[in-house]
């Protein structure tokens, strides 16, 4: 019975392929969580260094005026892409690639040149097919979002921009909307805009500032860009964790589907085997 | 006596928040300590450790910081701690670290290929099933 036996094959490799997929499915549904808890921890901090800031832009510092708070004409742009390090997760760095090279292609065709950081190591194989010039990368990333491993790469595009090669930063990844949805989105990271500041209002004052007022605000300023890019692939690795569960459930599904289908018509050949083999053997006994 | 809050924050956790009454931090240049209606301050701490008097409690609480930026307004201390040892030479050699990984990546394509290749099995399989399950649907 050939056709059985290769039913039976089909439907172990079936059976095999939804192995995989389910266990891929529960660690994420466990990683999920955790990494959706960080994203939470992580908010705290860029709230308080907004804050500040807005105190900062409140006080009388006429005087201070820090390079990455003023726009100035774009030549060249930077772009931090945040993509995963692995696949599988559906159509997550799909989604984030096309708004990047969306973002790519309308800096080019006003003739702005860009410069991208890569982070994670599926936005760098697409940037490098696609012939980008890449400035710095950190790949390999795990699943906990480390400072450690963003100030590299971070400071290859500040020092860029502190020198006036770039005029504009932006960071493009993936936003943790909800477990079904994650959204690509595009930020502007540098020059920061006065609105992402909490801004109160009331009394003008002023700080004493220790050292100086510009090394302070030039620390401040470089830490809240840190914690923006922190915060973004901490809800990259949330999203990332959520979509892949989501594929992996859906494609646990499907395989069930498949194996349930492929029984049936493995039944249905084993039995038509049998009706034909009992016809013959009634036969072959009629005619003795 | 008077109080003040102190939030101590990392860009990975809340570190600590709650009241003190005083508190004495490693700014950078030297030490300083600050009671509740301090004239606001802006200053950038050194590692290190800050201590906080606790009201109705005679032990000092300590936290640890590795470095960052400590805000004082009359009634609110916020530390925004590091999470990461910093430093001018460090953050330098990270960066090098940085440019060299996106230089070292092209050479490094080929290490992946395997790697890559097992995904796109198993991406492969994942669509058959996909194509399976529409197909079926359309018989029914």
């Amino acid at each position: 019975m050939a056709v059985g036996k290769e039913i039976l094959t089909k439907i172990r490799s079936v059976q095999n392929t939804q192995k995989i997929t389910r266990a891929m499915q529960m660690v994420s549904t466990s990683k999920m969580r955790k990494t959706q808890e960080r994203m939470r921890t992580a908010r705290p901090y860029a709230e308080k260094v907004r804050t500040v800031m807005g105190h900062l832009a409140m006080a009388n510092m006429t005087d201070v005026v820090h390079p990455m708070l003023v726009q100035r004409p774009v030549k060249r742009a930077g772009v931090i892409l945040i993509t995963s390090d692995k696949g599988l997760c559906g159509g997550l760095n799909v989604n984030t690639l096309k708004r990047f090279f969306a973002q790519v292609k309308s800096l080019t065709d006003e003739g702005i040149e860009v410069d991208v950081c890569c982070l994670g190591q599926k936005g760098l194989a697409a940037c490098q097919r696609a012939g980008l010039n890449i400035a710095a990368s950190a790949t390999q990333l795990g699943d906990v979002p480390k400072m450690e491993r963003l100030i590299g790469p971070l400071r290859v595009l500040f020092e860029k921009y502190a020198e006036g090669e770039l005029d504009v930063i932006h960071v493009v990844y993936s936003k943790f909307i909800n477990t079904m949805k994650q959204e690509p989105v595009d930020e502007q990271l540098v020059p920061v805009k006065p609105k992402q500041m909490v801004v109160e209002s009331g009394p003008s004052w002023d700080y004493l500032y220790e050292p100086n007022p510009f090394s302070v605000l030039d620390v401040l300023v470089r830490r809240y860009l840190e914690s923006v890019v922190y915060q973004a692939l901490a809800e990259n690795m949330a999203s990332e964790q959520a979509a892949r569960m989501v594929a992996m459930k859906a494609a646990t599904d499907n395989a069930g589907n498949a194996i349930k289908q492929l029984r049936l018509v493995y039944n249905k050949s084993r039995q038509a085997a049998i009706t034909t083999e009992l016809s013959e053997i009634v036969a072959g006994a009629a005619a003795v | 006596m008077s109080k003040m809050q102190v939030e101590v924050v990392s860009s990975e956790q809340l570190i600590y928040s709650g009241e003190a009454e005083f508190l004495v931090a490693p700014a950078q240049e030297g030490e300083i300590g600050v009671y509740p209606r301090h004239i606001p301050l802006l200053t950038q701490i050194r590692p290190g450790i800050l201590r906080l008097t606790v009201p109705g409690s005679k032990d000092e609480v300590l936290v640890a910081v590795s470095g960052g930026v400590m805000e004082v307004q009359p009634e609110l201390v916020t530390v925004l701690a590091d999470t990461a040892i910093r430093g001018e030479d460090l953050d330098e050699a990270r960066a090098n670290e940085a440019k060299r990984n996106a230089e070292d990546a092209l050479k490094k394509a080929t290490d992946d290929q395997s790697t890559a290749r097992a995904h796109a099995a198993l991406a492969t399989a994942i669509a058959e099933l996909k194509a399976l399950d529409y197909l079926r649907k359309r018989h029914h």
